[in-house]
């Protein structure tokens, strides 16, 4: 159904609330937006109760912008501090329990595709490094190796935020953290390449400093995911709160990771970089 | 594959001509699901829950079914089984002990999120010295989620509350799961005559928008439907919505009742109505239950069933007033806690009267003597050698 789910019923434009109708007639259903135009158009997701100045508020930000099918896209979360933002988008939404985002999205997907084998619905988990990476972890790997048709976006604030700051698998070792008290005892997991290894067709790695970046990377790794398998983004989104990253720092210290460990890394199967060639050379010929 | 037909589910179910065939209950599940039109089964491998999935692998290979996958473990499988569902799929799964209750935090949060699902639980012990032996102390853990919680004496149960099961759980006024419970090996791995409809004839499909809550499709309007409660916003939002959606939920699996009555026959089944003296029992021993009803009889004993069929909706009502004059209430069970037991007291005034037991536990069987042994006792009757058939 797609478009006709977000036209509103000639005659009913007054009775609608004044959010809605904005989002129909200035928001990006249908239309591809320039994330740089943030806040020059109806966003997706405005108002949330995520910690002001977060930098992984402002990364679901971009997120949802960089959408190529808001309009058939349904986003999976969990516990988590993201679930806040995701919950009050305009873009279905499905909480399910802490770290079971990748089974539930296997089920959700199947079912979308047995019923409607002829169109394109787009499924997108968008957890933490907990949920993905340790309660979640077996989930996880086994959509990659089953090779399910959907994007994993890890959200890395390299602790649990929204349980007041605990050590998590993705914290870099030496740390001290709640739960590590004496720091944490081992590296950061390599989630990266145990994507790769797990047989996702297109991994990216990211540090939110250039939203058109994000854009594109969020955009490839939806459509990939749409037609050739499971899809993977690393994305560092700093907890200003649990490492004290005064709000004005943010920024600073997303470049200063990125010049340490979260460089720009972007890998993908053959296939897909062909898709990506043909896709972005003649755009208006295959339209996302 | 013979082609199938669809057809209504109280034709299906009610009125089509039977046709009796001697299998296992675990044929028994994978028969019933053959007939009711399942888009996609999730399976992790625990015995004696297996040989159900296998069959039901067996049909799908056969074009029974849309999809069919082996899951990571039992958490996994019952997390997608909950994505199926709210995308719109007719979904089913089933398990045992220790799968079961790996996969709980899911099941139970099933009710919850509105999810209308068969779940087989085909029962065995939990707990150490582990043992795959078919005690039903599982049951238990089910009882306080909010679903449906069926329990099937033999192989012909396992079939009827099955296909009902999908029907009754997809009634937009119920739309909750339904687990179809019965004792492992004794009735997945034993056979049993089973009347079964038409391997041609087929439930209608599953329409995911007679809903209370609509699926997550993005295809009905408008664009964001908040189907998870927003229980951040606030402390007492938080509260409030729980409450009332909790209260909906508990609600519903009281309406399922009518649909028990319609397509099962009412949750209990009773032998012999003006006995003096009762046994209330549910799945297996309620077979062994039967046999104990027959043995007091030849001996003169006015001793009547109470068979259980439906544990949650519990049916409080019917179960006080067939006891209203009940002098002892026998209560054999296969687990160690007495689930049932504790259900039957707490729904009579004369809880006094409940013999809590036979229990017999860890999986061994329930012989017909240890039940007339509380008859005896119940009547006052001391025998020396109380074996009598
Ligand atoms: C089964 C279960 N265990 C534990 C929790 C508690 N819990 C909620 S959120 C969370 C940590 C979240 O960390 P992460 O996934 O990294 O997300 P973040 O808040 O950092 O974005 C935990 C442990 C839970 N909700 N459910
Ligand atoms: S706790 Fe950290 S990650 Fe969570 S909302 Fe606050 S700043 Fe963001
Ligand atoms: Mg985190």
């Amino acid at each position: 159904m797609g478009l006709e789910y977000v036209r509103i019923s000639p005659g009913f434009e007054k009775y609608m609330p004044k959010d809605y109708v904005d989002l129909v007639q200035y928001g990006q259903f249908g239309k591809e937006v320039d994330v740089q135009q943030l806040g020059q158009f109806k966003e997706l997701v405005e108002e949330h109760p995520m910690c002001a100045g977060c930098f992984m508020a402002y990364f679901i930000r971009v997120f949802y912008a960089a959408l190529p099918k808001p309009e058939d896209t349904i986003v999976i979360g969990t516990a988590g501090c993201a679930r806040l933002a995701l919950s009050q988008a305009a873009v279905p939404f499905i909480y399910g329990n802490y770290g079971d985002t990748n089974a539930v999205a296997s089920g959700l997907k199947r079912a979308l595709n047995i019923r409607f084998p002829n169109k394109e619905k787009d499924v997108v988990v968008m957890a933490g490094d907990g949920g993905l990476i340790d309660i979640g972890f077996g989930m996880t790997m086994h959509s990659w190796f089953r090779r399910e048709n959907f994007t994993t976006i890890m959200v890395d604030n390299e602790v649990y935020g929204n349980t007041g700051g605990q050590e998590s698998g993705m914290s870099p070792k030496g740390v001290q953290l709640k739960m590590a008290p004496k720091g944490k005892q081992f590296e950061k997991i390599n989630a990266v390449e145990l994507a790769k290894t797990a047989g996702c067709v297109y991994v990216a790695k990211i540090s939110p400093t250039n939203p058109k970046r994000i854009a594109k990377t969020v955009r490839r790794a939806v459509l990939a995911a749409r037609e050739f398998g499971p899809t993977f983004i690393h994305a560092y989104t700093s907890c200003n709160i649990e490492y004290s990253i005064p709000t004005e720092k943010v920024l600073e210290d997303a470049r200063k990771r990125e010049k340490q460990d979260f460089g720009f890394y972007e890998w993908m199967t053959d296939e897909v970089k062909e898709f990506f060639e043909q896709l972005e050379r003649a755009p208006q010929e295959v339209k996302a | 594959m013979p082609e199938q037909r669809v057809i209504d589910a109280d034709e299906l179910i009610l009125k089509t001509e039977r046709q009796r065939k001697f299998i296992t209950g675990a044929q028994a599940m994978a028969e019933a699901v053959k007939r009711a039109n399942v888009d996609i089964a999730i399976a992790y491998p625990i015995t004696p829950q297996s040989e159900v999935m296998h069959l039901v692998g067996d049909i799908w290979a056969q074009g029974y079914l849309r999809d069919y996958y082996r899951a990571e473990e039992e958490y996994g499988a019952m997390s997608a089984i909950a994505g199926a569902v709210r995308g719109g799929a007719r979904a089913f799964s089933a398990t045992s002990g220790p799968g079961l209750l790996r996969g709980l935090e899911a099941i139970a949060s099933w009710p919850g999120h509105r999810i209308p699902v068969v779940l087989g639980v085909l029962t065995r012990v939990v707990n150490a010295p582990l043992s795959i032996q078919p005690d039903n102390v599982e049951i238990s853990y089910l009882l306080n989620c909010g679903m449906v919680v069926l329990h099937a004496e033999n192989q012909q149960d396992v079939f009827d509350f099955t296909l009902a099961g999908f029907v009754i759980s997809e009634k937009v006024d119920v739309y909750i799961p339904v687990a179809v419970c019965t004792e492992g090996f004794f009735v997945t791995h034993a056979k049993g005559y089973v009347n079964m409809t038409p391997e041609d004839l087929k439930l209608p499909p599953r329409d995911p928008y007679k809903a209370p809550v609509p699926p997550t499709d993005c295809e009905i309007p408008p664009a964001r439907i908040q189907r998870d409660a927003p229980v951040q916003k606030s402390n007492f939002m938080s509260y409030l919505i729980h409450a009332v959606w909790q209260q909906e939920i508990w609600s519903s699996n009281r309406r399922a009742m009518k649909y028990i009555n319609h397509y099962l026959g009412g949750p209990i089944e009773v032998v012999n109505e003006d006995a003096e003296v009762f046994i209330v029992a549910s799945g297996c021993a309620a077979a062994q239950g039967r046999e104990a009803v027959r043995y007091a009889n030849m001996e003169g004993l006015n001793v009547g069933l109470v068979k259980v069929k439906s544990i949650r909706p519990f049916p409080e009502k019917q179960i006080r007033q067939v006891l209203s004059n009940a002098k002892a209430i026998i209560v054999p069970e296969h687990n160690i806690v007495g689930w049932l037991a504790k259900e039957v007291k707490a729904c009579i005034p004369n809880s006094d009267a409940v013999i809590g037991g036979p229990r017999v536990y860890g999986g061994m069987t329930l012989p017909v003597e240890l039940i007339m042994e509380k008859v005896y006792d119940a009547f006052g009757i001391k025998k020396s050698k109380k074996v009598v058939v």
